[in-house]
């Protein structure tokens, strides 16, 4: 269920300064990314520059300043799926879909992002798209998982 | 409570809760510092402070460490200085290395740090961001590229304006300064103070420069270039001529511009009594009116801007004058332009000011008639010292000459616009006598006067005690708008500066951060006023001649058209 910017404010009464990093977790979590609109609101209730959110938004990995595409890739750059390549899957795709990880294909079909760790090391390397995980990935596979995204898309 | 520290083998007195930094400094021993910005709280982000601390070996940061009775510190042992050298070498190593190309060439703390430290090769090479010069403000330049992340804008910008346009965006080696969701500077909260620039260590700030509209305009025959200089600037040369700071050089600044080839030299300070003269009135109007008080100045382009973007609430209060510069600008391509018959597409209109936000206002919607400019380039004390270079004009063996008329004649108390406090005295100077028809006496104000971030005085003037604010760093405005905001009512008049101290230590003056060269370029200022003939703008003769021929009174229509304006809320990335 999709929040407003306004709703989710409601749930911090008292808010300031320590509150910033939690709001924008929830706004993200409503909206599945942070715009400059939504931003420029949560600095307005929070009384911080929009300057000093940026900056403490762009710090963290977490968080986006695109939509998510309809497909979502997590690549896992944790310690296990590091040691097993994870490095040389992240360039494929990046390849294969034209797009830096953090960032969203231009139809907003799919968007790439880099997390730490999805807790699935037995897996290794292992991706997610939308949740649905795809274990000890390979360039070679790589291809045929975004060609399987491409034609339910196509359909 | 004094204690005894050891630095360098030899014993020192300092004071409890003095920092390592400070009693060196006091003691005229130098240690390097790149982050550090005196009288702020200490950063300890760039490491270049570091002293060993004799007892643990260990190196601290002297900026932020405090001392303590016994404690014993070497400031240049193999072990600091090694440190210090590879901090410089990593600063270099994702550093350009166009140098001699660089606004900052000569005149830049890496190079310096780089040359003291005997840094003679590239020992460590790091890998080069990426990053977009940004050219979109119409006063301030911003290379990424040169920046080494000192962080000393961001916290001017934010600590002392209130401001932040600018912060840190990324982490680790991908971290650049920046407006925030990567937009020009144009859109963002700046208000174009240059304090930024001011502390830049390199030259990842910098003015926008418009060196070579201005040749070609001294290079077009059919063009008449008129050039106009604050009341700041005068006092603001010496040192980079090699003479005590402060030394008030306009008799050779006249002569220097009349040589590089401008055809009219005028004072801008004959603008400040003008601004004065209208200013003065519109106070009296809304006392007696009660109406818009407080009356807040005007002078400054950032507090306007300022004004525009954080309070809107208190534009009704902001003086409907323009700014000096402006009025002269207005002045010239009226008045001067239909007295010397000089068709106004013919001026040329420059501008010579201590301030970066100038070249901002001078481009302002509101500052052009009928699509031109009033003031159609500025350049900074900065920039006015390289171009009298440039023109080989030395400024140590010239005769001194004066100004032209009719816009030529300031008196002191337009000379004291240029520091913080002058403004407002000026102004009561003239309020005083057109409601007492006698003069202040002494004409001073010494409660206004100095660099404390906010004055106050009360001034008896008949029966009506007026109470008078000078504030200076936008963050202090804000505090004083506070009050106002929350019913404080003693208030009739207040000044605004953005930069502290005043113009004289504004965003374009030559780079030197030092409160001593600040306090000197004011003394000079009030030196002029207590030597000055007339000092009050009511009696500067240009400006009363000006009303009789052509302006006819403050606040009259002809007033209102061209010396008036007002300025509406503005919309932007704050």
């Amino acid at each position: 269920m999709k929040k407003n910017v306004e709703s989710i404010f409601e749930q911090y009464p008292k808010s300031g300064r320590p509150d910033l990093i939690p709001l924008l977790q929830d706004v993200q979590e409503s909206y599945g990314w942070l715009s400059e609109e939504n931003v420029v609101k949560v600095s307005q209730f929070l009384d911080i520059p929009v300057s000093n959110i940026f900056g403490v938004a762009t710090f963290y990995n977490q968080f986006r300043f695109q939509p998510v595409g309809e497909y979502h890739i997590q690549v896992c750059r944790g310690t296990a799926c590091h040691v097993l390549g994870s490095s040389t899957v992240l360039k494929e795709i990046e390849k294969q879909i034209k797009v830096k990880a953090g960032n969203t294909t231009k139809d907003g079909v799919f968007s790439i992002e880099i997390v730490a760790c999805i807790g699935a090391c037995g897996l290794a390397p292992v991706i997610s798209v939308n949740g649905e995980f795809h274990a000890k990935v390979t360039v070679e596979s790589i291809k045929s998982i975004i060609d399987s995204y491409k034609t339910i898309e196509k359909k | 409570m004094s204690i005894t520290i050891e630095v360098n083998n030899k014993k020192i007195e300092a004071k409890k809760d003095e920092t390592i930094l400070e009693v060196l400094n006091k003691n005229g021993i130098h240690v390097p510092t790149l982050c550090h910005i005196k009288g702020m709280l200490p950063d300890g982000a760039c490491r270049m402070c570091l002293v060993e601390q004799k007892e643990s070996g260990k190196l601290i940061t002297s900026c932020s460490a405090k001392v303590y009775d016994g404690l014993e510190v070497l400031t240049h042992s193999p072990k600091v200085t090694e440190a210090r050298k590879v901090i410089v070498e990593l600063l270099l190593s994702n550093h350009p290395d166009d140098c001699l190309y660089c606004v900052r060439n000569l005149n830049c703390e890496l190079q310096t740090l780089s040359e003291n430290l005997n840094v003679r090769e590239r020992r460590i090479s790091g890998k080069k961001n990426q990053l977009k010069i940004d050219r979109s403000s119409p006063s301030i330049i911003r290379d990424p590229e040169k920046c080494i992340l000192c962080g000393r804008c961001v916290r001017v910008c934010e600590e002392v304006m209130g401001v932040s346009a600018i912060d840190f965006v990324n982490r680790g080696n991908q971290s650049y300064i920046g407006v925030a969701f990567d937009k020009g500077l144009n859109i963002s909260s700046c208000v174009n103070c240059g304090q930024c620039i001011v502390v830049c260590p390199t030259g990842a700030l910098t003015e926008k420069n418009h060196f070579s509209e201005i040749i070609q305009a001294l290079n077009d025959k059919s063009k008449q270039v008129v050039v106009q200089y604050a009341p700041a600037i005068s006092v603001s040369l010496a040192e980079e001529f090699g003479l005590p700071i402060g030394t008030d050089m306009v008799g050779a600044l006249n002569a220097a511009l009349r040589k590089i080839g401008f055809n009219f030299v005028f004072d801008t300070t004959f603008a400040a009594d003008l601004t004065i003269m209208e200013e003065s009135a519109e106070l009296i109007k809304r006392v007696q009116e009660n109406k818009n008080l407080p009356i807040i100045s005007s002078c400054c382009p950032s507090w306007v801007k300022y004004a525009e973007e954080f309070v809107p609430e208190f534009l009704d209060n902001v003086s409907s004058c323009k700014s000096p510069q402006q009025m002269m600008g207005s002045v010239i391509k009226s008045y001067f332009a239909e007295k010397s018959n000089i068709k106004k597409e013919d001026i040329y209109s420059v501008s010579l000011m201590p301030c970066t936000a100038k070249k901002f206002e001078a481009q302002r919607e509101e500052m052009t008639t009928n699509g031109i400019s009033d003031v159609d380039a500025v350049l900074t004390t900065r920039e006015l010292v390289k171009f009298i270079r440039l023109y080989g004009v030395n400024m140590l063996d010239i005769e001194p000459e004066v100004a032209d008329s009719p816009l030529g004649t300031g008196t002191s108390a337009g000379k004291l616009f240029g520091t913080s406090g002058g403004v407002a005295e000026a102004a009561i100077r003239t309020a005083y006598y057109k409601l007492t028809g006698t003069e202040l006496l002494n004409f001073r104000i010494p409660e206004i006067r100095g660099f404390k971030n906010r004055k106050e005085a009360k001034i008896k003037i008949g029966d009506l005690e007026l109470g008078v604010a000078v504030v200076n760093g936008l963050g202090n405005a804000k505090k004083l708008l506070d009050e106002i905001s929350a019913g404080r009512s003693d208030i009739h008049f207040i000044e605004i500066m953005a930069c502290p101290g005043g113009c004289i230590a504004g965003g374009g003056q030559p780079l030197n951060f030092d409160q001593e060269a600040f306090k000197k370029r004011a003394e000079a200022l009030y030196m002029i006023d207590n030597n000055a003939f007339v000092k009050v703008s009511h009696k500067n003769p240009d400006v009363i001649n000006l009303y009789n021929n052509y302006l006819k009174e403050p606040l009259g229509e002809k007033s209102h058209k061209l010396l008036h304006t007002n300025y509406t809320k503005r919309n932007v990335l704050k």
